[in-house]
């Protein structure tokens, strides 16, 4: 079973050279830590940074410069700045090469929610809804049950979605699975240690086994 | 070369009445027009529907007028800061519209480049597409967004000349030069407020022509919301 460096350490692998990245709050934030050398990104943050580096020296942050998180953050050589607005243009022309965000519930189509419990928490959808929707490549980072034990990986969303038919790829503590166009989730890899059986009990919604399934090389 | 330039944040929010909608820029606490929001404090304005990314804290930012209950309605896509507002939504106190954050953004764009709707993807399928026209372009199906309509924008930005011209510093741009460009009235208070020709005008985000009036802000608190360092 992966922690949540573990997570991120996996979904790491799926970034290519070249790419244009969006990374989310959470686990998605640790997936920069992971990056391996020779592997050349730009991370975007849509308040309106590409290039954005590490957190700053203390005694050096600076409250202007911030990401989408609100963390104060630092910018890298060959880091440009722009509006909101222009930020949000370059995701909807997808220019942005893949999203990873997280989740509270996939469905086996590929739909997401992440945003609402309704009566419980309404924070708001920040740009997830815009990423989703325009995204080349989704990767969501999770755990594969909530922490009532039930599977997050469900054949329909129960709460209000962020969007419909667009995550591509789960890694969750147990294992990285492909949503399929068709539909259902395909097993592609375990955690080390992770039993199919157990991918199994904790998926609620099509899971597609199609023989032997690997352990995650990490 | 025209005059924008105001006294001070009292003279500069002149004309802003009760029930008015006001564009108010900054992303979080980054950016945020300080001296405008303790002015509006003190002026006392009610009912207004704000257009603002987020809500501030409890004790800072649009919190503040959330707190002398200032706010009818807020339209933002994510307010997860702020318990007095949380608390005022929940009880029904507060109007509320969630928007997708760049649908927000472009919204306000728009109103400055004079297109009256577009096309988006954010929200298809979802309860944001609820009354809204859907069209289907190349077998892709997208929301109609309206531009905003406010009847003044309030942005902060780094430089500002007597013009009117403004150019924001860092990620303090965020919703500042969208709104900068969206009010029918657009109010700007700035750090160094310069004579005309001192801006390179090849550096200037934001022209004057959509600024009404700009002041010198001062007292800048610049509040950080999530100090993240790492040691050296």
């Amino acid at each position: 079973m992966l922690d949540k460096n573990g997570i991120a350490k996996r979904i790491a692998k799926e970034v290519k050279d070249g790419m244009y990245v969006n990374l989310g709050i959470g686990i998605p934030t640790l997936v920069a830590n992971f990056i391996p050398e020779g592997i050349n990104v730009e991370l975007q943050s849509e308040n309106g940074i590409l290039g954005m580096g590490h957190f700053p020296f203390e005694g050096e942050e600076d409250a202007d410069l911030i990401n989408a998180g609100k963390q104060t953050v630092t910018l890298l050589d060959g880091a440009s700045i722009f509006d909101s607005a222009m930020s949000f243009g370059m995701i909807r022309a997808q220019k942005v090469d893949l999203t990873i965000l997280g989740a509270m519930e996939v469905s086996e189509s590929g739909d997401i929610a992440n945003w609402k419990i309704p009566g419980k928490m309404v924070k708001g959808m920040g740009g997830a809804m815009d990423l989703v929707a325009s995204a080349k490549n989704i990767i969501v980072a999770m755990q594969h049950v909530n922490k009532a034990g039930e599977s997050k990986l469900l054949p329909k969303c129960e709460l209000p979605l962020t969007g419909i038919k667009c995550v591509k790829k789960i890694v969750t503590e147990l294992a990285v699975l492909e949503v399929l166009p068709e539909g259902g989730f395909k097993l592609l890899e375990r955690a080390p240690g992770v039993s199919v059986e157990e991918i199994k009990k904790a998926t609620a919604g099509k899971l597609i086994i199609e023989g032997e399934v690997p352990e995650m090389v990490i | 070369m025209i005059n924008k330039v105001v006294a001070n944040a009292d003279e500069a929010l002149k004309g802003i009445e009760d029930g008015m909608t006001i564009m108010m820029g900054g992303f979080g606490l980054c950016g945020i027009p300080e001296n405008s929001i303790t002015a509006l404090i003190k002026k006392g304005t009610k009912n207004l529907t704000c257009i603002s990314n987020n809500a501030g804290v409890d004790d800072f930012g649009l919190g503040l007028l959330l707190q002398t209950k200032q706010i009818k309605k807020m339209i933002s896509s994510y307010v997860g800061e702020n318990a007095e507002f949380e608390r005022q939504m929940l009880s029904g106190e507060l109007e509320v519209d969630l928007i997708p954050q760049g649908t927000l953004a472009t919204r306000c764009l728009m109103a400055g480049y004079g297109i009256p709707f577009f096309p988006t993807p954010a929200g298809v399928g979802t309860e944001v597409a609820n009354g809204k026209q859907i069209i289907n372009w190349k077998g892709r199906d997208y929301l109609m967004e309206e531009a905003f309509e406010a009847d003044f924008a309030i942005v902060k930005a780094w430089k500002g000349d007597t013009a009117g011209n403004l150019i924001f510093k860092s990620t303090a741009r965020n919703f500042n030069q969208p709104m900068s460009m969206g009010g029918k009235i657009t109010i700007a208070e700035v750090e160094e407020l310069v004579p005309a020709g001192q801006l390179q005008p090849d550096q200037i985000h934001t022209p004057g022509i959509y600024v009404h009036r700009i002041f010198q802000g001062n007292n800048y608190e610049k509040r950080i919301e999530q100090r993240t360092v790492r040691k050296k």
